[in-house]
């Protein structure tokens, strides 16, 4: 069972929209390695994709190239139905895509709310000046921002831990906050890479149904890698599967379950 | 005499008392609740607004008079207004708890025929959904939070907002019938329903009419001289009456402020940036506050350990005189004032204690050394003694008679008789009326002339007039030579280490006494932490031998202190087990108020006290699990056994020590 070209609505009631973003012909090489070769696949309003592959596929390069932060060298990103010039990664960001990376990168000595303050960054307008003397429109934006981001603290239900110093926090609740600051940048476009890696089952039970309430409440659409191929099933509407560096299957849990390049990539076979 | 008390003026409903607070203190604070990092607040007539719309928004739905709304979640101002607002259409307001599993509420569901459900989230909304698929009685359900509930069917569902929106609007429709709904409530009407948990058997509803909350609001208020600028956090469970008396019938007979945390999760930091005047809070909450400061204060550098260590050394002899203005050198105040600003000020602050006037622990015994430790710090801290069919007080202590071992004097309007077997029987203003749909239990635990069986034993006291309470009636047994047995004595003083979290002891009609443990994974992990002692679950950190050596010499110490009284003396441990699981109350193992539910530990873990009395070693066992969405496992593990030594007897003592 594929899905459908047109915009359509899933079982469970989720609309999901046109094209946002197409990786067309994708080759990203470092030196002699190839990393990525010649890779192609969209991204729809709305839907969750998971990107899964071995390790050493190429997944997170493939979630670089997509954020803006690998250029390759072949190819083109697609983004609302135009090619995308090369750009930084701040301006990808202002763009609408946000991201949490595999390795924690939060600012370990400030709190929660400070950390997830900076995901509004992007919002922020009032000149240098006006914040420092705390005037005019710096203060109009931050009580506005604030507000914010309160709204996805209670989201994430990590009111507990508003004023804790993240360096404190274990590792499950660390992921968690920088899901939410990601979401505090009001992404269209939410890239998760490996959201549940080193997580427990209950607190990959509960990082799942963030997952899907995101999706659900705010109609993010997201790109996520995971190792975890129960987690990737039940969450993506489609899937996409990498193995060095090349696509070996793409659409829905189902039919790439029953690949046969899937299960001999997963299962390994011997590779000339 | 009960049959004959009347209401103070028109005060004879709680939306009588509503009426008279928007009218007398209409600017002043009704609700608080954090959202959004921020504290909210309404003031009484906006309370009686918000109270009004809802209401009529009920009448739109069709609520009838004698209708029972079930309320299902955490406190919130939104909670509490659904129960008023169900008064106001004549209903009764029924509140559950909201971490029952869903084989538990169905049972109250339809013993109450609920038509109305008033939801808190999605969680609570999933549960009485599947009940309501075996049941076809529920013809809405309300929700507070809109989260997760986007794709649901809203044929019978809706948001609580709506409704209250709906009532707005259409209050030229319904406030004539809303009026005159209101003006038929009288003093006997129920005010609302409430089911005990019962530590046997099947839970049972509690009627209490306005009479019972009303007076009984007015005569505790009036003991403890509450008022109307006195603050509660309001975190306790709101099917337990204690929450309805106080965050209800006190806070609308005196027009106090009522708090509501953000969530259960930050309760702490909500209790001290609220820092409550009145505080109630079930033993428990006590021992788990004073187990987080003595964990602290273990890793705090050895300056502040002595700080910590002299003052409370001083605080305990002098504090509790100090607070009940006995008598006390004018060195020792000084000292004492001292500590007060680098100790005890500081502490009471992050305990959010800085402001408490009035505090109340019931529900179970406190163990003796705790409630010595906060009335040292100088917090006003008193039992009582009450029970949901009394509309809680029975007994309770007044200020400057605060004694940890007993409960106090008898409550104003209460009358209590013991009979020959100690039980003691009460009769109040604030007696319930009857138990729902059960007129056989109504008949076996409320005489013709108004008597309750407490089903606890006790005595007064000779001289003071306090009463004392020894144990469950039930509880208490004789031991197989014949020795009083009270298992909650040694349980209590158990408790009192932080590594122990629950202890059940055995005993009745035994040889000795032996014990389950249930240890605290947060002093007991935070302990393992800092020995370098490595472990994987709880499971395995209950039972590694260092701890079992740790806990043993706990039960010693415990056998020691046992040991000096003569009469209890025969309750020492023998031998004790460490279980491999925290006991809880979705395996029914304790009731949702966490008391222990002896008769279903005996039957459940028949084989763990076989092992204890048969001498062996250790035991192989498989216990049975429910998970919090109702699933069920099981996990399996081997336990051993240990013997622990115990004192000679009473008097003696002395001689055998040297």
């Amino acid at each position: 069972m594929s899905v459908p070209a047109e915009p359509y609505v899933t079982a469970d009631g989720r609309q999901i929209g046109d094209v946002l973003m197409e990786m067309r012909n994708i080759t990203l090489r470092f030196g002699g390695v190839e990393a990525i070769k010649d890779i192609s696949f969209d991204i729809r309003e709305g839907e969750i994709r998971a990107i899964i592959g071995p390790n050493g596929a190429g997944k997170s390069s493939m979630l670089n190239v997509i954020s803006g932060f690998y250029h390759p060298q072949e190819g083109e990103v697609w983004y609302k139905g135009a090619p995308r010039p090369s750009m930084k990664p701040y301006e990808v960001a202002r763009m609408g895509v946000g991201r949490t990376f595999q390795n924690i990168a939060l600012f370990e000595g400030m709190t929660v709310l400070d950390n997830v303050m900076t995901g509004r960054l992007t919002h922020m307008k009032a000149s240098l000046w006006e914040q420092a003397i705390w005037w005019g429109k710096a203060e109009r934006e931050e009580v506005f921002n604030r507000e914010q981001v309160e709204k996805i603290i209670d989201f994430l239900e990590i009111q507990a831990i508003r004023k804790t110093p993240v360096g404190r926090l274990p590792y499950g609740l660390k992921k968690r906050v920088e899901l939410a600051r990601a979401l505090a940048a009001e992404p269209s476009l939410l890239l998760l890479d490996e959201p549940m890696a080193g997580m427990n089952v209950e607190e990959k039970e509960d990082m799942s149904r963030f997952i899907l309430d995101v999706n659900d409440e705010f109609g993010t659409t997201i790109a996520l890698i995971e190792h975890d191929m129960g987690v990737v099933m039940d969450l993506s509407d489609r899937v996409v599967v990498m193995d060095y560096g090349k696509k070996i299957g793409d659409g829905t849990p189902d039919e790439v379950r029953s690949n046969q390049d899937v299960i001999d990539a997963y299962l390994g076979v011997p590779h000339e | 005499m009960t049959a004959t008390t009347t209401p103070a003026g028109d005060l004879c409903s709680v939306p009588a008392l509503l009426r008279r607070n928007a009218r007398e203190f209409g600017t002043r604070t009704a609700y608080r609740e954090k959202e959004y990092g921020i504290w909210q607040s309404w003031t009484w007539a906006e309370t009686l607004q918000e109270i009004e719309w809802l209401a009529m928004g009920f009448l739109a739905l069709g609520m009838e008079r004698g209708d029972h709304v079930a309320i299902i979640g955490r406190n919130r101002p939104d909670h509490y207004w659904s129960m008023v607002a169900a008064q106001m259409c004549g209903a009764v307001p029924v509140p559950l708890y909201q971490d029952a599993v869903a084989e538990e509420m169905a049972y109250v569901l339809e013993h109450c025929g609920a038509r109305f459900v008033v939801c808190g989230d999605q969680e609570q909304v999933d549960k009485v959904i599947d009940i309501q698929e075996r049941l076809h009685q529920i013809e809405h359900v309300l929700y507070h939070d809109k989260r997760g509930m986007r794709k649901y069917d809203h044929e019978h569902l809706n948001w609580l907002r709506d409704i209250r929106d709906e009532g707005k609007a259409s209050h030229y429709r319904h406030e004539e019938e809303l009026h005159r709904r209101e003006a038929e409530l009288s003093y006997d009407s129920t005010c609302v329903m409430l089911y005990t948990s019962g530590t046997t058997g099947k839970p049972k509803g509690v009627v209490l009419s306005n009479r019972n909350i009303i007076e009984t609001s007015k005569n505790s208020s009036e003991f403890d001289h509450l008022r109307a600028e006195d603050e509660i956090l309001a975190y306790l469970p709101m099917a337990w009456v204690g929450d309805f008396i106080f965050a209800m019938g006190q806070a609308y007979w005196n027009g106090f402020c009522v708090n509501c945390p953000e969530s259960a999760d930050t309760m702490m930091t909500d209790l001290r940036e609220i820092a409550p005047t009145y505080f109630f809070a079930p033993p428990r909450v006590f021992e788990s506050q004073l187990t987080s400061v003595m964990i602290r204060m273990e890793d705090a550098g050895s300056v502040k350990r002595w700080l910590f260590r002299h003052y409370m050394a001083l605080a305990r002899r002098v504090g509790p005189a100090i607070l009940d203005g006995k008598p006390v050198g004018p060195i020792d105040r000084l000292r004492y004032a001292l500590g007060e600003f680098a100790v005890f000020g500081p502490l009471k602050n992050a305990l959010g204690f800085s402001r408490v006037r009035v505090g109340y622990t019931a529900g179970e015994a406190i163990g003796p050394e705790i409630f010595e430790f906060y009335r040292s710090l100088g917090i006003n801290l008193k039992q009582l003694y009450g029970q949901t069919e009394a509309s809680v007080f029975i007994a309770q202590q007044p200020d400057n008679e605060v004694r940890a071992d007993t409960v106090g004097v008898v409550s104003p309007g209460v009358e209590i008789r013991i009979d020959e077997t100690g039980e003691i029987f009460y009769r109040s203003p604030g007696t319930f009326v009857e138990y729902y749909k059960n007129p056989e239990s109504t008949a076996s635990t409320k005489d013709a002339e108004g008597w309750v069986a407490t089903g606890d034993a006790g005595f007064f006291e000779e001289g003071s007039g306090h009463l004392r309470i020894i144990d469950r009636a039930k509880d208490v047994g004789k031991m197989a030579d014949g020795s009083l047995f009270a298992p909650k004595y040694v349980e209590n003083k158990l408790k009192f280490f932080p590594d122990i979290l629950e202890a059940v002891v055995f005993g009745n009609a035994r040889d000795y006494c032996t014990a389950f443990i249930n240890i605290d994974l947060t002093a007991v992990g935070n302990w393992a932490e800092r020995n370098n002692i490595a472990y994987a679950s709880y499971q395995e950190l209950a039972g590694h031998p260092k701890v079992l050596e740790t806990i043993r010499f706990h039960v010693e110490d415990v056998n020691r202190s046992v040991a000096q009284d003569p009469m209890l003396s025969a309750c020492q441990i023998h031998r004790f087990l460490v279980l491999h699981k925290e006991l809880d109350a979705d395996d029914g193992e304790m009731t949702r108020t966490r008391k222990v539910r002896r008769r279903i530990i005996e039957e459940k873990y028949a084989d763990l006290i076989a092992a204890l009395y048969d001498g062996s070693e250790s035991i192989f066992t498989t216990t049975e699990v429910t998970y919090e969405d109702g699933r069920k496992g099981s996990i399996s593990a081997t336990l051993k056994l240990v013997d622990a030594a115990t004192a000679p007897v009473g008097k003696s003592q002395g001689m055998a020590a040297e």
